[in-house]
């Protein structure tokens, strides 16, 4: 009411106009701005966004203890969230970024994966040497697998076949049959096994062990190992080379693994196991996310504290986004 | 007009010369930064990679962090060469046939201090050439607004060594120059590490390295090198290139002590 007194009614219009037309001015930019990466903090108990345009942080959201593996759902529109110390996977909804549901993971929840379903999730339960499976949406769980010692990475094939886990301490891959929930196989691989990751078309399966320093290829169909890979940086001490997060390009050309602490990325051709190139990324690098084109590749790097990203053609870092303390996890909504 | 492009471009044309005659000093601008490029770095390679510092938006080898600082040594040792070669010029005599032009003296030695850094510059960009082929590869337009940094930055080191060549009563005494001024200004300066790291071996040696004029310089270039601009090191630069010119062309003596005692 005040408002009116004060100022000259023909002034009032052209402020609102301008309002408006700034309003609408931010609303049309945002869009455009769209991809966004979420990344586990997992010191800080948060996630950070970082808007994919402009490389900053817009927003920090408070989620359970030690939040870790990150995963979305098929249709981008949920987030499920490895709350380790929490003992449990917490549900996000992307568009509020509101949590809206708590699965019961079993203790301490590390990664995770789900079933072409949509429905099945795969989680490994470190403390407890068992594999959980929970049905997403009715909150159930529908069956607990003993796996080896300290469970570890998680990974489903992409025709829902085969679930497969990696225990840390008995340097297994466990391969557990989806049809029955039951464990039909294991392979022996390197020590310490923290990360696998299948191929798009489910014929190969690749597998990080961090304290063995090398990265195994495996034939799915045979459960054989194809090539085992190992990692030489220069400058860097052969001990620091410890592979973690690994990701394959959708269209099978190249293959990226995190190296830990030797703080760089490898570059791998997918098609003849070969290391073309490592980049320099921040301290101990754990896990690595595409963006949807695939044109760029995010690292989380966890003592530094910071977000590398990655451009994949020219296969140069391009800048490194300070994040909260200890990001572990990343994923990239379109 | 003319009479000023004539005898500025006798002067560069002069320099031009004697740098192409003397095939070695090329070859001994490029040899000493790639010494430390190619030997030096190499070894600390994973030394720096823990810390990002501007202008670098993300972590780099200690290759690409010492390029700059690199580029900006060739254009110290030809600054103080230059002022190797106005002693040595003196002594000879051929001081006194350029001075016997009848434009100023100011404008003479301007001529002379832009002409030995447009020959710096060549240097600089081969060195550039070569580490860009052994990877390090700043954005192109980085290289280009590198052009101008590098130019004041020659201008300013020129200018001293001018200050110091008026300073120095023989040719011997060269020696001197390298021990008390091109090594302290070298060390003492973020060329071969960040000012963070000496910040943490010693306060003291931060700030001598925090106020060196050849920091300034440095991070001039290396900012433009990656795009940006410097404004604090791009004010040092420009205000110390005027002092050291203006203090040069004041205490210039043609005469050398040994010509004066002849006379």
């Amino acid at each position: 009411m005040h408002r009116a007194l004060i100022y000259p009614a023909q002034l009032r219009p052209t402020l609102l106009c301008k309002a408006l037309a700034l309003g609408a001015a931010l609303l049309a930019a945002d869009p455009a701005a769209a991809s966004i990466a979420w990344v586990s903090n997992e010191k800080d108990n948060s996630l950070s966004l970082i808007d994919l345009q402009r490389l900053e942080v817009i927003d920090t959201l408070p989620v359970g203890q030690r939040p870790r593996g990150l995963l979305l759902s098929h249709d981008n529109r949920l987030l499920y969230i490895c709350a380790s110390d929490s003992d449990r996977v917490q549900v996000m909804d992307v568009a509020t970024r509101k949590i809206i549901k708590e699965l019961p993971s079993g203790k301490d929840p590390e990664q995770f994966a789900l079933h072409p379903n949509d429905r099945w999730l795969y989680v490994s339960n470190e403390d407890d040497a068992l594999v959980t499976v929970i049905d997403t949406q009715t909150s159930e769980v529908l069956g607990q697998i003993g796996v080896g010692v300290e469970p570890e990475g998680m990974a489903v094939s992409p025709d829902g076949k085969w679930a497969v886990n990696t225990s840390e301490t008995t340097n297994m891959l466990h391969w557990i049959d989806t049809s029955t929930q039951t464990l039909a196989d294991n392979t022996l691989v390197d020590q310490r096994p923290r990360f696998v990751e299948f191929n798009r078309d489910g014929t190969q399966l690749w597998a990080s062990a961090e304290i063995g320093g090398t990265l195994t290829i495996l034939d799915v169909a045979t459960r054989q190992v194809l090539k085992t890979l190992t990692f030489q940086i220069k400058g860097v001490h052969p001990d620091k080379v410890q592979p973690v997060g690994i990701k394959l390009s959708a269209d099978g050309t190249l293959a990226f693994v995190a190296l830990g602490p030797a703080n760089h990325v490898a570059v791998i051709d997918a098609k003849t196991f070969e290391v073309l190139d490592y980049l320099l990324v921040g301290r101990r690098v754990w896990q690595l996310a595409f963006t949807p084109d695939q044109k760029q590749l995010l690292a989380t790097n966890g003592v530094s504290g910071d977000v590398s990203v990655i451009d994949v053609e020219r296969r140069k870092v391009l800048k490194s986004v300070k994040v909260g303390r200890y990001p572990w996890g990343v994923v990239v909504t379109p | 007009m003319s009479a000023y492009w004539h005898c500025f471009s006798g002067i560069v044309m002069r320099e031009w010369l004697r740098f192409v005659l003397q095939r070695t000093r090329l070859l001994s601008a490029l040899v000493r930064p790639l010494l430390w490029l190619l030997v030096f770095a190499a070894g600390f390679r994973a030394a720096l990679g823990i810390a990002i510092i501007a202008p670098y938006d993300t972590y780099i080898p200690y290759e690409v962090y010492i390029v700059p600082g690199l580029a900006c040594m060739i254009l110290l040792f030809n600054g103080m060469q230059g002022s190797l070669s106005m002693v040595y010029d003196r002594e000879m005599g051929s001081m006194r046939v350029l001075l016997t032009s009848p434009l100023p003296r100011a404008f003479l030695l301007a001529s002379k201090l832009l002409a030995t850094s447009l020959i710096s510059l060549l240097q600089v960009y081969a060195f550039l050439a070569i580490a860009w082929l052994y990877g390090i590869q700043p954005p192109a337009m980085g290289l280009l607004l590198a052009l101008p940094a590098l130019l004041l930055v020659a201008l300013m080191l020129s200018a001293l060594g001018l200050l110091l060549s008026n300073a120095i009563r023989q040719l011997e005494n060269f020696a001197g120059v390298m021990n008390f001024v091109i090594f302290p200004m070298f060390f003492l300066s973020s060329a071969l590490y960040p000012l963070w790291k000496m910040q943490e071996a010693s306060p003291w040696l931060y700030w001598l390295c925090a106020v060196s004029p050849f920091t300034h310089g440095v991070e001039l270039v290396r900012y433009a090198l990656y795009e940006q601009f410097n404004l604090l090191a791009m004010a040092v630069c420009v205000g110390l290139t005027l002092v050291f010119a203006l203090l040069a062309v004041w205490t210039f003596n043609p005469q050398h002590a040994a010509l004066r005692k002849a006379n």
